[in-house]
């Protein structure tokens, strides 16, 4: 690709960022004695990736954000005193938060229930080490990044699953087996389905994936739709958002695992909710939505504004749904994941496989690409329709007035069954 | 095997891996030894990375420790009082017995095995390569264990199901 007005080694050329660090670290290395330029290196970086995505995303976006988008959808305002717009509150409340005394009880487990939320922190970070935010901006380029984050994001779980233990508290309790059951069960179909799109791109690198998305002119989540669905159904449900949050949910039992957290404590895993959503839909943003690559938009546009576009696409998606859709109960959820994702994620590997076969058999023609597309789209709501039916979900087309699920004829479980 | 900071990775990783196993060992609570477990395993993983094995490090921290750890916790929970204060048991003298045979068995293995060292960067073996070794040359062993796996989870659910369902099934 020749980049048809940027020149890649004038400093002005923001695209991946490198040539204007470079060209400041230059300039210091002049002035300054040798050596202290890689401090000031690792300075440069720190401050840059803190004011480019730690305080966007995290307070601006993630906090503040979510707080007031939901406040739309809830018809209400949501924080507007703090500052201009409210923009101040993050802060604001992080000042409280860590004034706030950190309660311990006196029967907890005192140790593990210290360590739990530094825990829950570490891999929140260590996922973004293999996201590529633009052409030769990733941190570990690693051949096998995509089980990387798998790995990483399995962490979370057992720090999850500490604090709920350690609380020694019967609601704590119950969250924690909630979060494990879930985990264990949304796990597979969420493999399953990302499963589909390493085998049609024939890769496990993160930055494999965004270059296959380039070479082909097309992004997975059209080659891949139903694969999309499955990994955004199962990642809200293993990071707990609130259409699935059920091992927090306030109305059942407090507040789950975070029954006896109080101050900053709680406040790292309030946080760090956020950091995972944003980590998940970063990654989404790379392997469905081809990462920093904009079929060549990302020539005239630095493609880490392009990457950080598609990451806050996918996280409204999340706050849409955590804003509008009700809380489901942890049976329906378990039997959702076992019946209908996994049997979903299973034909979907199928149809990837067979594609795979006879793409291979063409000698990877660009074009058949786009036929494949098509079929896929047309298939996965076939599949989603058809298995609905066989498993006695009955959607009503144009429902009226609210009526029990019952009296609609939709599916009721076995145990409840006249 | 050389340079600073990978010498530096091994000893640290190894005195986690060991101070975490030596964890397991005198933990008197249950669950703090499956903590401990955990930590062993994401050491382990590290000296896979070490090795460039990274492949294997990543499977190694998404079974041991997203899976089977959690699965161990799940019945340790299950199990009433098996949590709180565990230490005493009537099968301490056959268990010390059991592992100083253990021990003498991979002291022996270790001090008469003819290890080989080998200069340079070691190297690990790409995903794509152990795909093709898997679905060609072992292909009869992976089928096996997945058929086996799959009997698993058929019996598993045999096992669970309610009376209800049995009825309604033998309706239809």
């Amino acid at each position: 690709m020749t980049p048809l007005f940027l020149t890649s080694d004038r400093w002005y050329d923001i695209r991946d960022l490198g040539n204007l660090s470079r060209a400041l670290l230059d300039a210091a290395d002049k002035i300054l004695p040798g050596g202290v330029v890689y401090v000031l290196a690792a300075l440069i970086g720190f401050v840059a990736s803190f004011l480019l995505f730690v305080l966007p995303s995290q307070l601006i976006i993630g906090v503040y954000g979510e707080r007031r988008i939901i406040g739309r959808m809830q018809s209400r305002l949501g924080p507007n005193r703090v500052g201009p717009f409210g923009l101040l509150q993050p802060i604001a409340d992080a000042i409280k938060l860590i004034q706030k005394e950190a309660l311990t009880p006196t029967q907890a487990d005192r140790v593990v229930m210290y360590i739990a939320p530094i825990i829950f922190v570490m891999p929140a970070v260590l996922l973004w080490a293999v996201i590529p935010f633009g052409e030769n901006m990733v941190i570990a380029d690693i051949p096998v990044s995509l089980m990387y984050f798998l790995a990483v994001s399995a962490l979370p779980v057992i720090a999850t699953f500490m604090a709920g233990w350690s609380s020694n508290n019967k609601y704590s309790l119950f969250g924690a087996m909630r979060i494990v059951s879930m985990a264990i069960s949304y796990e597979s179909p969420l493999v399953l389905a990302l499963l589909g799109a390493v085998v049609m791109s024939g890769t496990i690198s993160l930055s494999g994936m965004v270059a296959w998305a380039d070479e082909y002119t097309i992004w997975m989540v059209f080659v891949q739709p139903l694969a999309l669905v499955i990994y955004f159904i199962c990642v809200s449900a293993e990071l707990n958002r609130t259409p699935v949050d059920i091992a927090e949910a306030e109305s059942e039992i407090v507040a789950g695992y975070l029954t006896e957290y109080s101050g900053m404590k709680w406040g790292l895993f309030y946080g760090m909710d956020i950091g995972y959503a944003l980590a998940a839909s970063g990654f989404a943003a790379t392997v469905f939505l081809g990462g920093w690559t904009f079929f060549g938009l990302e020539e005239w546009v630095p493609g880490w504004l392009i990457f950080i576009a598609k990451t806050h696409l996918f996280y409204f998606l999340f706050i849409w749904t955590r804003g509008t859709l009700p809380r489901l109960r942890a049976d329906q959820l378990m039997a959702f994941a076992w019946k209908f994702l996994l049997p979903l994620g299973v034909f979907n590997l199928l149809i990837v496989s067979t594609e795979r076969m006879l793409w291979a058999e063409q000698d990877y023609a660009k074009g058949l690409i786009y036929v494949f597309a098509l079929v896929n789209i047309v298939l996965s709501v076939g599949l989603v329709y058809a298995w609905a039916r066989f498993n006695g979900y009955r959607p009503e087309r144009t429902p009226t007035r609210p009526r029990l699920v019952k009296q609609a004829g939709g599916y009721i479980p076995v145990g409840e069954r006249p | 095997m050389d340079g600073f900071g990978v010498s530096l990775a091994f000893w640290v990783l190894a005195a986690i891996t060991l101070v975490a196993a030596g964890g397991v060992m005198v933990s008197r609570n249950l669950l703090h030894a499956v903590l401990f477990l955990i930590l062993t395993f994401v050491g382990v993983a590290g000296f896979f990375v070490l090795l460039s094995a990274d492949f294997i490090a990543m499977a190694q921290v998404i079974i041991y420790v997203g899976a089977i750890a959690v699965l161990v916790l799940f019945a340790v929970l299950l199990t009433p009082r098996a949590s709180r204060d565990n230490g005493e048991t009537r099968w301490a003298l056959p268990g010390v017995l059991l592992s100083v045979c253990l021990a003498a068995i991979f002291l022996f293995v270790i001090h008469d095995t003819a290890w080989k060292t080998r200069d340079g960067v070691p190297q690990g073996l790409s995903a794509s390569d152990l795909g093709t070794a898997l679905l060609t040359t072992w292909v009869v062993p992976f089928e096996i264990a997945s058929v086996l796996l799959t009997a698993a989870l058929v019996g598993a659910i045999m096992l669970t199901r309610s009376p209800e369902e049995e009825a309604e099934d033998a309706l239809a």
